[in-house]
């Protein structure tokens, strides 16, 4: 995860060309600004802040365990904020992603209980789902032309509704059975949703997973021929159709990858709860979205990094924990988020405009 | 060209699937533990039927979509309503002017009578009052307690919150707490405001408010935990959600906690926790009892004139208290999602 692997967006730089050909442009701009242009280290700024100021406020952030516990709930933010980071470089979004880990989870726990069937029946079928539900998104976009707002909003409702009414139709009820005794049930959750201790601290294993995505992320993004295609879509569609980008395969690929997402994150809940209500992810889909957004990924597509959107969910998960190890009055609490985000996603713009500004 | 080599695949996607599923099966795929085989099949509620003419009755509630406990009124709803020979409509919907427009709705369907929640009351207000003159006959559940009378409502069905809260507040006083959390799943909503007021009203104890984001379990989870990190001396945990109060079993064991937990609410999982001691008890308010009751109601009313707390009374559904001592007793009920 180190700085170091970083490099700028891959489309944005000139053909690999020696460091003989300088045309003088970037050279002549100081190391510091250099460094602060890049989409990621904004929002490490922010993150850093916020972390420093809860530090300093909250003394019981300054324990492992709490830190492991800010980790875990940024975690479960930031292993969907990844693909939907990479989707929005790709230039659209989906509004779909919060119910449609619910939908992975229903289909996982309902299909295996319903049939008697080992768990991992379920969770495969519940990949399958994820994927192909993202495979309609984007093949829905790229066949009609239609804004992504549109379509997964469509998805959305879709699916929120199906979650309800096909729970209701299968289990009589509106919440899946406990699933916590059938088969294969361990080793799902030691995958999904175990813990392990370090140094006497029990850290969940999302937050392996996550930080393992986030580097597989970057270095597709930034090492690939499929990252490159990434940014071209994401920034004009034409000119990247024209230089020979599939657009069509690049923009559904994305979506299904959020849908792999959806699908990790659906499994983690119904492994670490053993049951799931139908009504549950409705509004999760904006905090992936605000993540990616806080983490330097422009709403507009063709910018951003893999490695902004995990200090934008670490940011997240450290205000919505560290509110609590604060102590502060809870009336509070929405209006404390929304300051801090806000005023994490100002010194992030300000941070980039200035180190742009020559 | 391009679409015709695309369906062809996609035509025999259910095919593969249905087949992969069949070779699972036969593969040994099934599960020996658990499932649906594993799960005993009850009789239902019954309780005969009527042969008074059909009726339509609408029930119209504030409930979100999906979740256990409004599922249970619902389900006390229609069994009521076979019973009573009643068609049921029933609705909801979280924003307190489309509740009230869903009211207008079943006043323009000519309904026989109108059970609803009032837990804006006045923004239903206007609505139920139009209800009312159109020779409608309306009770109330749920929510409403304190306006059902002022609002002209026959009868209401459903606990007084506070009520409910000071009872759980008087219980922990016996198990020996001294600091609570309230755990708030819903910032905002009135009934659970007031149910949490009134266990600070009868426990002796000092007792803390946190709020959590019902529809985001992970994060319901660590901001418990985050709390209990935060102030080691708190040694009950008090819940007002059946899936919360599981969830803070998992907070409470992980964060080395050794606070206790009670809940409002009962789902079938709960009974167990309750059983193996997880959870001290539970508050139950009877959803099913609610639904059964406005509905049942509305039939004596236009069959036999009758009030359920004679016009004067709410018909008070909770406190019930369920802990180790009755748990068997209400296991079964629980497991068909009706208690």
């Amino acid at each position: 995860m180190s700085m170091t692997q970083q490099a700028a967006p891959a489309v944005t730089t000139p053909p690999a060309s020696g460091p003989k050909d300088r045309d003088g442009r970037t050279t002549q701009r100081p190391l510091a600004l250099r460094l602060l242009a890049r989409p990621e280290v904004g929002v490490l700024l922010g993150a850093v802040a916020v972390f420093v100021f809860f530090l300093v406020s909250a003394p019981a952030v300054r324990d492992g365990a709490s830190m492991a516990n800010v980790l875990y709930q940024s975690s479960t933010i930031g292993i969907m904020a990844l693909p939907v980071a990479l989707l929005m470089i790709g230039g659209e979004f989906d509004l779909s992603a919060g119910v449609g880990v619910i939908t992975s989870a229903l289909t996982a726990s309902m299909l295996s209980y319903q049939l008697s069937m080992n768990i991992w029946v379920g969770v495969i079928a519940a990949l399958v789902l994820s994927l192909a539900i993202g495979f309609l998104n984007g093949w829905l976009l790229v066949k009609t032309g239609l804004p992504s707002f549109l379509i997964t909003l469509g998805t959305f409702l879709i699916l929120q509704g199906v979650n309800l009414a096909v729970t209701k139709l299968v289990t009589g009820n509106v919440a899946t059975d406990d699933i916590g005794d059938m088969d294969g049930f361990d080793q799902a959750k030691a995958l999904f949703a175990s813990s392990f201790d370090v140094g006497g601290v029990t850290v969940k294993i999302t937050v392996v997973w996550w930080l393992v995505f986030a580097a597989l992320a970057t270095w597709v993004l930034l090492r690939t021929r499929y990252g490159n295609w990434i940014f071209a879509v994401g920034g004009t569609k034409e000119s990247a159709r024209a230089v020979g980008v599939p657009v069509n395969f690049t923009k559904i690929s994305l979506f299904m990858l959020v849908g792999f997402g959806a699908w990790f994150i659906g499994m983690h809940q119904l492994f670490s709860f053993n049951t799931v209500q139908s009504g549950e992810g409705v509004g999760q889909e904006l905090i992936y979205i605000a993540a990616a957004v806080i983490g330097g990924c422009l709403l507009t597509g063709g910018s951003g990094s893999a490695i902004g959107p995990v200090f934008g969910a670490f940011m997240f998960g450290m205000v919505q924990q560290g509110i609590v190890y604060a102590g502060w009055n809870p009336d509070w609490f929405k209006a404390f988020l929304g300051v801090m985000l806000l005023g994490a996603t100002l010194i992030n713009l300000w941070v980039s405009r200035t180190a742009t500004r020559r | 060209m391009n679409r015709t080599s695309l369906s062809r695949p996609r035509r025999s996607l259910p095919v593969v699937a249905v087949a992969a599923a069949a070779a699972l099966t036969l593969a040994g795929c099934s599960s020996a533990h658990g499932g649906k085989k594993a799960e005993e099949n009850a009789a239902g509620v019954s309780a005969g039927k009527a042969t008074t003419p059909r009726m339509t009755v609408a029930m119209v509630t504030h409930a979100p979509s999906g979740d256990t406990f409004w599922d249970a009124i619902r389900k006390g709803a229609e069994a009521a309503a076979a019973k009573d020979n009643i068609k049921l409509i029933y609705s909801n919907d979280e924003n307190a002017g489309s509740q009230a427009n869903l009211v207008q709705n079943a006043i323009d369907q000519k309904v026989d009578g109108i059970a609803v929640t009032l837990a804006k009351p006045d923004a239903l207000k206007a609505s139920v009052a139009k209800a009312e003159q159109a020779g409608i006959p309306v009770v109330g559940l749920n929510a409403g307690l304190a306006v059902w009378k002022q609002q002209g409502l026959l009868s209401f069905f459903g606990q007084d919150e506070s009520v409910s809260g000071q009872a759980l507040g008087t219980k922990i006083n016996g198990t020996g707490a001294k600091h609570a959390l309230c755990v708030i799943q819903a910032q905002g909503d009135v009934n659970l405001e007031e149910r949490c007021a009134g266990v600070k009203k009868t426990f002796s104890g000092t007792m803390d408010i946190l709020y959590v984001n019902g529809t985001d379990m992970p994060s319901v989870k660590s901001t418990i935990t985050a709390k209990l990190k935060q102030d080691s001396s708190i040694d009950e945990v008090v819940t007002l959600a059946a899936p919360v109060a599981l969830t803070a079993g998992q907070a409470v064991s992980e964060s080395g906690s050794k606070a206790k937990i009670a809940t409002f609410d009962l789902n079938k999982d709960l009974v167990s926790a309750i059983r193996n001691g997880t959870i001290q008890f539970a508050v139950d308010q009877q959803p099913y009892l609610q639904g059964y009751l406005a509905v049942d109601a509305l039939w004596l009313y236009k069959n036999n004139g009758n009030f359920s707390g004679g016009g004067q009374q709410p018909v008070l559904t909770g406190p019930a208290f369920v802990d180790k001592s009755n748990v068997d007793k209400v296991a079964g009920f629980a497991a068909k999602g009706t208690r």
